[in-house]
């Protein structure tokens, strides 16, 4: 080894602590970049390996009831591969003991081939026997979200007849990676997908010869908005509710927005790691350089060439680098897998090929060692400029002035050791500069990463509480008279009721169309409330419609225009509609008209189709039995029992990002903290040395020291505060917003976490430092100079 | 004859330097009155900077006894002996070790703050000539008048004892003499003990007791006939 690299290893050793803390913001950004952008590709390669695997359909369509001689005239629909149709219906599901009535959703099956698209992978027992009555293969999650056993009975009401049917198998399909009734919330405990045998499904619904759900794969290149074009012209004449390509497919949809978050998560927070680990690694090279003055100035004066000597330096940073590197792949891996593991658990595939590639071990290190490189070369490009002579010499004392505020003439305001703290900070403006953005960095990491739990409450409050203030939904399988509403008022426990109608509409303007559903509601609905972000209540005007602004800017409509409404229910009127105004909603995709409007514009009477309730929490076991009753009360939702699961699934991923965000900050805040206290104490051990010697105890000197810390954290916390809040905003900017729209809350209780775990990291890094201090060889500096 | 303000009774230090140990004081026994001016000469490694560190509270014997007036030093915990320095003890070194952050005034002042009796900052200022450059920092000053600030600064307590390690070692001829005549006036003026460690041997003209160290003990002890003022010395 030649004697060079011995002094490396040397320095390295005898600066251990702050190169481990170093080494550890490194592995913090490393880690964290490798870890989100690898579960990102991850789920980007497996969501397509199954699909491909899975011949996951391109489009989708559901009609009321066609005829299974139109399937030839969608072979023929330009670009078509391959066709399917199938009846799908959903049911009132029932499970002894289980009070809230679920959903479930039957997929009539033929048992004996396997379907050309959308295959099932079996998970667990068998298929349907063929000819058996009654037996189901069940998706695996309802199956596991409610403990049930293979083999056991569930009970769904068929048409107003009560079905008892058995358990056999469980398996995934790409259909329903998410599986929700609608919403965007997770809902594996309420809601079922059953595939049963097709015959006995169309018979139970009269849909023999029929069919009511398309699916369709496109040659490779084939448009999907045209073949859905094709499929709804040719359903229009049976109901058709409009085709929707893969973009559109609810699972899908959802899948896609989290796998864009994941991405905008896998960047924009490591980058903001990389970069202040940038800073510390900038500032400790500069200082070790400069400290090491002397040593290069004989190195020079030996003979050896500048560029060795810059060598030397470089592998300093490179080992540093390397150890964060290494540090950082193992963190990712186990950041990737763990957040994989939390997919998972929401998104069901039969197999995750969870994998880092190489290129992101490569760009995460390459970041971290140019961002060294850059700090070490500055500070060495310094000191290799000096002769040999120069350098030999202690550099020039330092200069101080009076502060600003003491040539403002308040100097009597400070004590002697106020004025010893100012003045270091004002004499080293940039490097005062560079820690207190560095701390600043860690508080907005966190705030940037926590204020999620607000911004979910307030959301879950708004349109729980506010929006949607009913406790139970009633959506009907069929329009039914206005009269419903008494009828429903009556039930045991229903405190207040209110109806609404929504009906299934493609909505165009030019050439842009969007299918949603318009809601008619009463002028004096109070249960259902049209709300936006910032609370205030909206009405539809007689005669228009409002849309939900995300809509309106999809559409490209403003206030004013007209867009065309083409219903896919009833009598499919086809007409035009004034928009007359938006509404900035934080959720939803919605057309708003008053209910006696929407009735007048389908040309219907005073039909309803969704009623809202309010109930007594003591009477409901017993009005959702009367409800389970009901024929005509289709879908039967307890907002209670959404906002629980979602609660129970979010919470968990909150806690673990909270503490891996909190941990990666704290590392930070450490390692600015520690190493600048570290490079002061060397820099100052003489001066601190003297002055206890003079008699100033531990503590005082401690307080020098200290105190300049101190006042940084207090400068950067507040700092930090703002700058969390401004990454806030990017974040969300960042965020596909097309579902729903999350509001900028931060609760003080997120900003006092925030600066609590820095102080606490400060106050860490004191500790450590403090130590040094006390050990201050005070002998030492009574016959050294500076 | 007045009360002595050190005694130390067989005091030994040694030092541990990796596997060697170094016998740096070897059994020394010493008595030092109040307003005595005492020089301590001898070669480098004689053992008088660790004397003087003993005495002033920054390094205890290995084995042995020291008093302060009445308070025991050996065996005193590091508080205790920061609160000693803090009290009694004026150091002046080799290098000043001023606090280049602090103005000349606001250097002695980091002193009388935390004094229990001080002087005025101003008036310790005086004393060493440098009432006039009260707001310089240190990098704005000559090193003699550094020096003279150090002086100031150790002064300004009203220290017991004047405890000075080379105060002349990093200064010309003129300016080191000059700062011999303030220790000398401090001395005779304000009646302060005090020891001066020197390796140039024109200084102990101006001392009441010179105590010569070599190889760890006290190897001679003389008194000058007549006490000589730093004007009548020359090197």
């Amino acid at each position: 080894m030649k004697s060079l690299d011995r002094k490396l290893l040397r320095d390295l050793w005898s600066l251990k602590t702050q190169v481990v803390s170093i080494a550890l913001v490194i592995a913090c950004g490393i880690g964290g970049f490798i870890g989100s952008i690898s579960t990102y590709t991850s789920l980007l390669w497996t969501r397509q390996h199954y699909y491909d695997t899975a011949r996951f359909a391109h489009v989708f369509a559901t009609a009321k009831r066609a005829p299974a001689s139109l399937e030839q005239k969608f072979q023929a629909i330009p670009g078509a591969s391959e066709v399917e149709t199938r009846v799908v219906q959903d049911a009132q599901l029932s499970i002894p003991g289980v009070v809230p009535p679920m959903i479930a959703r039957l997929i009539g099956s033929d048992f004996t081939h396997l379907p050309g698209m959308n295959r099932l992978t079996l998970k667990s027992g068998r298929w349907p026997a063929p000819g058996a009555k009654g037996e189901v293969v069940v998706n695996q999650r309802f199956l596991e979200a409610r403990s049930l056993r293979l083999g056991q009975h569930i009970n769904v009401l068929l048409n107003g007849k009560l079905e008892r049917l058995t358990l056999v198998g469980t398996v995934l399909t790409p259909e329903y990676i998410y599986a929700t009734r609608g919403g965007g919330m997770p809902d594996d405990e309420w809601f079922a997908v059953l595939w049963v045998d097709a015959q006995s499904l169309a018979a139970a619904f009269n849909m023999e010869g029929a069919f009511n759900s398309v699916l369709l794969r496109l040659q490779r290149g084939a448009s999907p908005e045209a073949a859905a074009e094709a499929l709804d012209r040719l359903l229009e004449p049976y109901g058709g509710f409009g085709a929707v390509g893969r973009a559109d497919q609810v699972s899908d949809k959802i899948l896609s927005q989290e796998i864009s978050q994941q991405k905008i998560f896998g960047t924009v927070l490591p980058a903001i790691f990389l970069l202040v680990a940038a800073f510390i690694l900038n500032v400790v090279l500069h200082r070790q350089v400069n400290a090491q003055r002397a040593e290069i100035a004989a190195l020079k004066a030996l003979g050896y060439p500048d560029r060795d000597i810059a060598v030397h330096y470089l592998k300093f940073a490179s080992v540093i680098v390397l150890l964060g590197a290494v540090t950082g792949v193992w963190l990712g891996n186990w950041l990737g897998t763990a957040m994989t593991g939390l997919y998972t658990e929401v998104f069901h595939f039969p197999e995750y090929h969870y994998r880092v590639e190489p290129w992101q071990i490569l760009a995460g290190a390459g970041a971290a060692l140019a961002a060294a490189f850059g700090g070490a070369l500055a500070a060495i490009r310094g000191v290799v400029r000096l002769r040999a002579a120069e350098a030999l010499r202690p550099p020039a004392p330092a200069e101080f002035r009076p502060l600003f505020i003491e040539r403002l003439g308040y100097a009597g305001l400070l004590t002697p050791a106020q004025r010893m703290i100012m003045r270091n900070l004002e004499r080293k403006p940039l490097r005062a500069a560079i820690t207190v953005a560095g701390i600043a960095g860690s508080v907005a990491i966190l705030i940037s990463g926590t204020f999620w739990t607000d911004a979910i409450n307030w959301f879950m409050d708004v349109q729980f509480n506010r929006v949607q203030r009913a406790q139970v939904n009633v959506g009907f399988a069929e329009p039914v008279s206005h009269d419903a509403l008494w009828e429903l008022a009556r039930l045991p426990g229903v405190k207040q009721a209110e109806v609404m109608r929504a009906i299934p509409v493609r909505l165009r303007a030019g050439h842009r169309s969007y299918r949603t559903a318009i809601n008619g509601v009463a002028d004096d609905a109070v249960l259902l409330r049209i709300l936006d972000a910032e609370l205030r209540e909206s009405k539809p005007a007689p005669g228009g419609v409002l849309l939900t602004t995300r809509l309106a800017e999809r559409l490209g409509v403003a206030p004013g225009d007209e867009v065309v409404a083409e219903l896919l229910e009833g009598k499919r009127v086809k007409a035009g509609l004034r928009v007359s105004g938006t509404v900035r909603e934080l959720a939803g995709m919605n057309a708003w008209m008053r209910l006696e409007d929407l009735n007048r514009f389908a040309r219907e009477g005073a039909m309803v189709s969704v009623a809202g309730l309010l109930v007594d929490r003591a009477q409901e076991p017993v009005l959702l039995e009367r409800l389970k009753q009901m024929p005509a009360a289709a879908v039967v939702i307890v907002n209670r029992t959404l906002v629980d699961t979602f609660r129970e699934t979010s919470a968990k991923n909150i806690l673990f990002f909270t503490a891996v965000l909190s941990a990666f900050a704290a590392t930070i805040a450490v390692g600015v903290v520690y190493n600048n206290a570290r490079i002061q104490l060397a820099e100052r051990a003489w001066e601190l040395a003297s002055l206890r010697v003079l008699g100033f105890t531990r503590g005082e000197v401690s307080v020098l020291l200290l105190g300049e810390l101190g006042l940084e954290i207090a400068a950067a916390i507040p700092l930090g505060f703002l700058a969390g809040f401004w990454l806030a905003v990017l974040l969300l900017a960042l965020m596909p917003h097309e579902m729903v729209e999350f509001p900028l809350v931060i609760l003080p209780p997120t900003y006092l976490y925030a600066g609590a775990v820095v102080v606490a990291a400060g106050v860490v890094s004191a500790l450590i430092v403090r130590n040094r201090i006390d050990n201050l060889d005070l002998v030492g500096v009574l016959k050294t100079r500076e | 004859m007045s009360a002595p303000v050190f005694t130390a009774r067989a005091l030994t230090k040694i030092y541990r330097m990796g596997e060697a140990e170094v016998h740096a004081l070897r059994g020394v026994d010493l008595e030092i009155r109040a307003g005595e001016f005492i020089v301590l000469l001898g070669p480098s490694g004689s053992g008088k900077s660790t004397l003087l560190n003993i005495l002033g509270g920054l390094d205890t014997p290995t084995t042995g006894d020291v008093h302060f007036l009445e308070h025991q030093l050996t065996g005193a915990g590091e508080a205790e002996l920061t609160r000693y320095r803090r009290e009694h003890v004026g150091f002046v070194f080799q290098f000043y070790n001023l606090i280049p952050s602090l103005t000349t005034r606001e250097n002695v002042e980091l002193v009388t703050d935390i004094a229990a009796a001080p002087m005025r900052a101003a008036e310790a200022l005086a004393w060493v000539g440098l009432a006039e450059r009260l707001d310089h920092f240190p990098s704005q000053l000559s090193g003699g008048e550094q020096q003279r600030v150090a002086i100031a600064r150790a002064i300004a307590k009203r220290p017991q004892v004047l405890l000075c390690d080379e105060p002349t070692g990093a200064l010309d001829y003129e300016t080191g003499k000059l700062v011999l005549e303030v220790i000398a006036k401090i001395n005779a003026e304000l009646g302060t003990t005090a020891m001066v460690i020197t390796h140039n041997a024109a200084i102990s003209g101006m001392a009441d007791r010179v105590l010569r160290l070599g190889n760890g003990r006290i190897v001679g002890e003389e008194k000058p006939a007549r006490k000589l003022t730093p004007a009548e010395i020359s090197w």
